[in-house]
């Protein structure tokens, strides 16, 4: 029901509103005086609400972090949760302003659905999950296994890609939610669970018993994450992906949100530019000069938000791999602010 | 011969204005014409800015895509299938798995329906609390929570594949599904397979035969040992002149799962006992009030005959009361028809999740592939109150009513 009354939004938006609605929404999310946010219907680490229903996650701290940065208040935000695949259709049809839901950046997204990937908030990959009693060593091993999956993601067709190039056989058995497939998988219906890693190891801590699951070591495609806006709205774009932009630079530049006070007196040129002190970088975005402030007050940078969400500080525990800056090893690298 | 000249013509114009103007004759004509045309015209309008819009904001539109090559596979599919086929090939894979469950759904449904209905009116006292009990709690459960319990159920029942419960070493189940034999056509099917074929047509024959040898010489034929020895007889000897039909392949057990037979995945178990449970409850309460609906008399007249109760209704009361049973059973069809789509809850694969669910996500075009699909429900729809109708009218034809 859901995903009809989408897309008739979309196919009434997309037939009555007189002209497509660009360049606007910047002007329509201060007016309306909350950030609309796709989010996931709850991936423990990138966006999932607590007890208390707040939204908590790497994917709900770029949402934070742009209502900070355009209200100064990382709480004027309306998450609205999506499954996979009715994403692209409330994003499409206006509802939502920016999908910041584990998203993966592949060229047919960035086209044809009429939207833009702004950055790379988290590169991950995908992976197996099986239970440690089949003794799996490896996915090579996985021939005539039944493999549980998400619909309306990449997966599928890594999935079948994966085991037509290893010449193995195997049976798909596809679910609407990540709750769902779980279930199944929980019940013996499949021997695999695959999705992104990342979402292995999140998926793993709802399991009974998580000890007796094991992610496998192959990872079988690239999967790089970020939000997503509307084709047509350069301005907007700019902002949502100058905002993840400055949550990595700020890491570059170790600004965390504890010293955001003392590093915004800095006198060194690059922390002036970037928190306004020299110039006006932040009004060229269409926002304040203190952007860069409010949104590492908000949420932190780009390190602490990963940690605190999926890193060494939270349950998930993954170490920070790709997702480490360019000089330490990992391939996170931002544009400089000046 | 001076009046039927002069009758015709006035009558006709007169006719044709009623039926195009109604009460108001031309000017409601007019008016009727105009309104269709307002909303043409906004149709149109939609249509060319919706159209304009999605140009705007460069988001793909057009059919083009049903050409492109899927990429993913699919758990259960009657027609050949694999990841390299087109969305097109998709599409139908959906929709003969959506109507796989809509044909044996309805099946189920209806017997199981009848059955409690009978049982309802049954006068014994526990038959009918039982049966009672049964249209009462199943109707009063949304037919989502019953999908998940009997799939969930169904999988927690189940042992896992290598402790599978062997059925004669033929046959295997397992939370993987009911793994059977699978035959494979041989030399001889095609002589096997029209051997049946004349069999089937000669029992028609006979049925028809038979029937008027009732009505017109009041003789009562027997004609089933024909019937059998036909359908048994023949294929035989198709066999023993052209060779063997089929030979079988047995399932047997490699690595995660059996190779080889054929397997009803549990996806499709859950989703048809749980849309025949639930239709049931409401079919039984249909046929119960048809049934109620048929005067007392009719039933105390057929057993004052002399005839078993059984007999009666089957040949005095069910008649009559289908005429006020079918209209809202068709409903019913229908009703488990649209239901279906609930599948992808449990991860059967019909229409709404390989279509409206992998091929939009994985092509974006929502407009087309919602539009697609709704259309396919209403043709669905549409078919299945056609067959219905066409039933009723045979049937109050042989009604006389």
């Amino acid at each position: 029901m859901k995903r009809v009354s989408l897309v008739l939004t979309l196919a009434l938006a997309a037939g009555f509103a007189a002209q497509s609605a660009s360049a606007q929404t910047l002007k329509a999310v201060k007016d309306r005086g909350q950030l609309s946010c796709g989010v996931s219907q709850g991936l423990p680490g990138f966006s999932s609400p607590d007890d208390k229903g707040n939204w908590t996650g790497i994917d709900v701290d770029i949402c934070r972090a742009i209502a900070a940065a355009i209200f100064d208040d990382p709480t004027k935000i309306k998450f609205v949760p999506l499954s996979a695949k009715d994403r692209f259709t409330a994003l499409q049809s206006g509802e939502i302003d920016v999908l910041s839901r584990n998203t993966t950046w592949t060229l047919s997204r960035d086209t044809a659905l009429g939207a833009n990937f702004t950055g790379v908030t988290y590169y991950d990959g995908q992976g197996f999950l099986v239970k440690k009693s089949l003794k799996v060593n490896s996915a090579l091993e996985l021939s005539s296994a039944s493999v549980c999956v998400q619909t309306g993601t990449t997966t599928e067709q890594n999935l079948a890609d994966y085991f037509k190039g290893n010449n193995m056989k195997y049976e798909v058995i596809a679910f609407t939610s990540a709750d769902e497939t779980v279930k199944a998988y929980e019940a013996g219906r499949c021997d695999v669970f695959t999705s992104d890693v990342s979402q292995l190891y999140a998926e793993r801590l709802k399991l009974a018993n998580p000890a007796d699951h094991v992610v496998l070591p192959e990872v079988i495609s690239k999967e790089p994450l970020g939000p997503m806006v509307r084709h047509g709205d350069d301005q907007w774009f700019d902002i949502v992906k100058w905002v993840l932009f400055a949550m990595v630079d700020a890491e570059e530049l170790g600004v965390t949100q504890k010293n955001t006070d003392e590093m915004a007196k800095s006198d060194k040129p690059d922390l002036k530019r970037a928190f306004g002190t020299d110039g006006n970088l932040g009004e060229q975005l269409g926002l304040t000069k203190d952007w860069f402030g409010r949104i590492i007050k908000a949420v932190g940078n780009y390190g602490e938000s990963y940690d605190r969400n999926v890193g060494s500080g939270s349950k998930l525990q993954i170490s920070r791999g790709l997702n480490n800056l360019w000089n330490k090893g990992g391939i996170q690298y931002a544009p400089p602010i000046r | 011969m001076s009046i039927e000249a002069r009758s015709p013509p006035p009558q006709f114009a007169f006719r044709l204005k009623r039926a195009l103007g109604g009460r108001a004759g031309w000017s409601g004509f007019f008016l009727q014409v105009l309104f269709a045309l307002v909303l043409v015209w906004i149709g149109y309008e939609i249509f060319v800015n919706a159209k304009a819009n999605l140009e705007n904001q460069r988001i793909a539109s057009g059919f083009g895509f049903l050409n492109n090559t899927a990429g993913f596979d699919v758990s259960q599919s009657l027609i050949p299938y694999s990841g390299s086929d087109t969305y097109t090939r998709v599409f139908l894979v959906g929709l003969v798995n959506t109507i796989l469950v809509a044909v044996i759904g309805i099946f189920f449904a209806t017997l199981i329906g009848f059955i409690v209905a009978l049982g309802r009116l049954s006068p014994n006292w526990l038959i009918s609390r039982v049966a009672g009990g049964y249209v009462e709690l199943i109707r009063n459960l949304p037919v989502l929570f019953q999908m998940l319990f009997w799939y969930l159920a169904v999988l927690a029942a189940l042992p896992g594949p290598r402790q599978s419960i062997s059925l004669f070493g033929v046959s295997y189940l397992n939370n993987r599904g009911l793994i059977i034999p699978r035959p494979i056509g041989e030399r001889g099917l095609d002589a096997f397979l029209i051997a049946i074929l004349v069999a089937i047509v000669a029992w028609v024959i006979l049925h028809y035969y038979a029937r008027r040898q009732l009505f017109q010489h009041g003789k009562a034929m027997r004609i089933w040992p024909y019937v059998l020895g036909l359908l048994i007889g023949l294929p035989l000897l198709a066999t023993l002149i052209f060779g063997v039909p089929f030979k079988v392949e047995l399932p047997e057990l490699k690595g995660f799962n059996f190779a080889g037979g054929m397997r009803v995945i549990p996806e499709f178990v859950a989703l048809v006992v749980a849309l025949s449970t639930y239709t049931a409850a409401f079919i039984a309460e249909i046929v119960r009030a048809g049934i109620l609906s048929v005067h007392t008399g009719q039933m105390e007249a057929g057993l004052s005959l002399g005839l078993s109760r059984g007999t009666v209704l089957r040949l005095i009361v069910v008649p009559q009361a289908m005429r006020v049973i079918l209209p809202p059973l068709t409903n019913q069809y229908l009703n488990l028809t649209k239901n279906s789509s609930l599948a992808v809850a449990i991860g059967y694969p019909d229409l709404v999740s390989v279509f409206a669910g992998t091929t939009l996500s994985q092509t974006g075009q929502a407009i087309e592939i919602i539009v697609i699909t709704m259309g396919v429900y209403l043709a669905l729809s549409l078919f299945t109150s056609a067959i219905m109708s066409f039933y009723n009218w045979r049937l109050s034809r042989s009604l006389g009513t």
